[in-house]
């Protein structure tokens, strides 16, 4: 096919953009990855000098083991939760046809549709009233509003994949509900409930306002943890709030390179849409 | 023994019923997520709503006549607007013609992966760079300096255009992976009978993509526009959160966190649900104009 000249600097005009946003978000993070190890770095190129010593300063200053174990038990605590009660309620949605399912689908969007710090703050308000404030608690529940019905949405076509004749034959050979979950269901949904709890875990990870709103001083996240220290900034060495930046990056990254093995990118915003191939 | 054979007799009993209107044990585990949802959003939201009517001056509207009377509040709303739309516009119109590129490539995953990342680095981490990359040291104004575009360093940080570039530059991808996903699903031998009977690849967008494309894009628009428009870090950490962006959000931490009226900020926060509400439905509403129909062709 012939190609004019218009459809060639139309070509080009698209790359250019594409390359001017790859440019400058890998500047970004590269420029917050080299000052996280500079000794200083004013007013030139590169910094003058290299160090690993603002992560020990980091980690003393913000206490980032106790950051880091309570973002571990909050995600870890997400994750199993969700899984836990959104795979049952998707399969129910997936196998019956009940009066009011097209009411609980909808229920089931709502927090997906709301942005979360505007049911945040009457949510924080309630979960300080009943004393969950500032706790830990109350960042898990907090986090669960929206983790819940995304891993229902995206586990609802996995389980319409499964052919409904093997439940049957489990059925049929005296397996009660239980038994028949764990024993055929869930090693057959193993690989969509992989995708849609990791998905949940970089997610829960990068949570920002749910966390910010209901967290109290024992209970922040390292994001929260991470703006407090950008927001007070000036107290400390911007090295190493840098190397917080990028510890925190480190933790996603891992999770999201392992979450990339499963699952296609369009996963992550489609919000359960199956992507059309 | 009788008296499952009188049961019989009766008919089905009240469990083959419910069973056959599909309600059955497998039905009930759709419950403990119900209750979730109905006792962590639903009543979190009346209680709000409800809260919002009951003022510490004791009226009844207190909190919205005090919201629509100072311009320091009923502002955020405008500030918030002018902060989301040109954003969302702006992510959409570029998003497309990149899907309509990508769409093509054999090897698409390397760069939908790096458009993942700020995604999931999220709006603090990419302000926090925003802070270093574009301050007046940065590389930014470095390279552009070196170049000779500019003279002196441009400062985008501490104002609007700080918040904007931080809401592109999480927010695209976003847009982006969605639009694709949309592109990706119209047959292709949709826009191979149109190339055949003649149209070139402008008509071929106009009359063959984009009717096809506005639901989708009606949808993109919507979620991206939620996303920008609860911009509470980026408008804190590289806007001017005093002036020029204090946005709704921040009227409503201040109004929970800093004055610790909860019933005013639960106004605020029904404030912004009903804004952002009402954007959605006029967005939706546009998308009833345009055809409606399968985006696959008619054969197989």
């Amino acid at each position: 096919m012939q190609k004019s000249v218009m459809s060639r600097l139309w070509v080009f005009a698209v790359w250019a953009v594409i390359g001017l946003f790859l440019v400058n978000l890998m500047g970004l993070i590269a420029s917050v990855v080299t000052s996280s190890v500079a000794t200083r770095w004013l007013g030139t190129w590169l910094p003058a000098g290299f160090t690993t010593r603002w992560y020990f300063a980091a980690w003393d200053e913000f206490q980032l083991d106790d950051v880091l174990w309570v973002t571990f038990q909050a995600v870890g605590a997400v994750v199993v939760l969700s899984g836990l009660l959104g795979v049952p309620a998707a399969y129910a949605l997936a196998r019956r046809e009940f009066p009011a399912k097209r009411a609980v689908m909808l229920l089931l969007l709502l927090p997906l549709l709301v942005p979360p710090i505007t049911y945040g703050i009457p949510l924080a308000t309630v979960l300080y009233k009943a004393g969950l404030g500032g706790t830990l608690t109350g960042v898990i529940l907090a986090n669960l509003v929206p983790t819940v019905p995304f891993v229902v949405l995206v586990m609802i076509p996995f389980i319409e994949q499964i052919d409904p004749r093997t439940e049957a034959a489990a059925r049929v050979f005296g397996a009660n509900i239980f038994q028949m979950f764990v024993h055929v269901l869930v090693p057959m949904l193993m690989p969509g409930v992989l995708a849609a709890l990791l998905l949940v875990l970089v997610r829960t990870i990068g949570m920002f306002e749910l966390t910010f709103l209901v967290s109290g001083p024992g209970s922040q996240t390292l994001v929260v943890a991470l703006y407090y220290a950008v927001f007070a900034s000036g107290v400390r060495a911007v090295q190493s709030i840098d190397a917080m930046a990028v510890l925190y990056m480190a933790t996603t990254l891992v999770w999201l390179i392992i979450a990339l093995r499963f699952v296609n990118p369009t996963q992550i915003v489609g919000r359960g849409k199956r992507s059309v191939t | 023994m009788s008296a499952v054979i009188e049961r019989r007799a009766e008919g089905p009993t009240l469990r083959q019923r419910l069973a056959a209107r599909g309600l059955d044990g497998a039905t009930l585990l759709v419950l403990p997520c119900v209750a979730l949802i109905l006792g962590l959003f639903i009543y979190p939201f009346l209680y709000g709503l409800v809260l919002s009517f009951e003022p510490k001056d004791g009226s009844l509207f207190g909190n919205y006549v005090r919201f629509f009377s100072e311009p320091f509040l009923y502002g955020t709303i405008v500030k918030t607007l002018r902060l989301a739309f040109p954003v969302t516009l702006l992510n959409l119109l570029i998003a497309i013609p990149i899907a309509f590129r990508v769409r093509l490539l054999r090897r698409q995953r390397l760069l939908t992966t790096l458009l993942v990342l700020p995604i999931t680095l999220g709006t603090v981490l990419v302000a926090e760079g925003m802070l270093f990359y574009f301050g007046p040291q940065g590389w930014f104004n470095r390279a552009l300096m070196a170049v000779g575009l500019l003279s002196t360093p441009v400062s985008v940080l501490n104002g609007y255009w700080g918040v904007f570039i931080s809401l592109v530059l999480t927010g695209f991808p976003f847009t982006f992976l969605l639009t694709l996903s949309y592109v990706t699903g119209i047959d292709p031998s949709l826009e191979n009978a149109a190339a055949t009977l003649g149209a070139g690849p402008a008509a071929r967008f106009r009359e063959i993509f984009l009717p096809l494309l506005v639901p989708g894009l009606a949808i993109t628009f919507c979620l991206s526009f939620v996303q920008a428009y609860s911009v509470l870090p980026s408008a804190v950490l590289v806007g001017d959160p005093a002036n020029a962006t204090r946005v709704i959000s921040i009227a409503a931490y201040q109004a929970a966190f800093e004055e610790y009226d909860y019933s005013m900020a639960s106004a605020i926060a029904m404030i912004m649900g009903a804004v952002q509400l009402l954007v959605v439905v006029a967005a939706l509403g546009c998308r009833s104009l345009f055809y409606r129909g399968p985006a696959a062709g008619a054969k197989g």
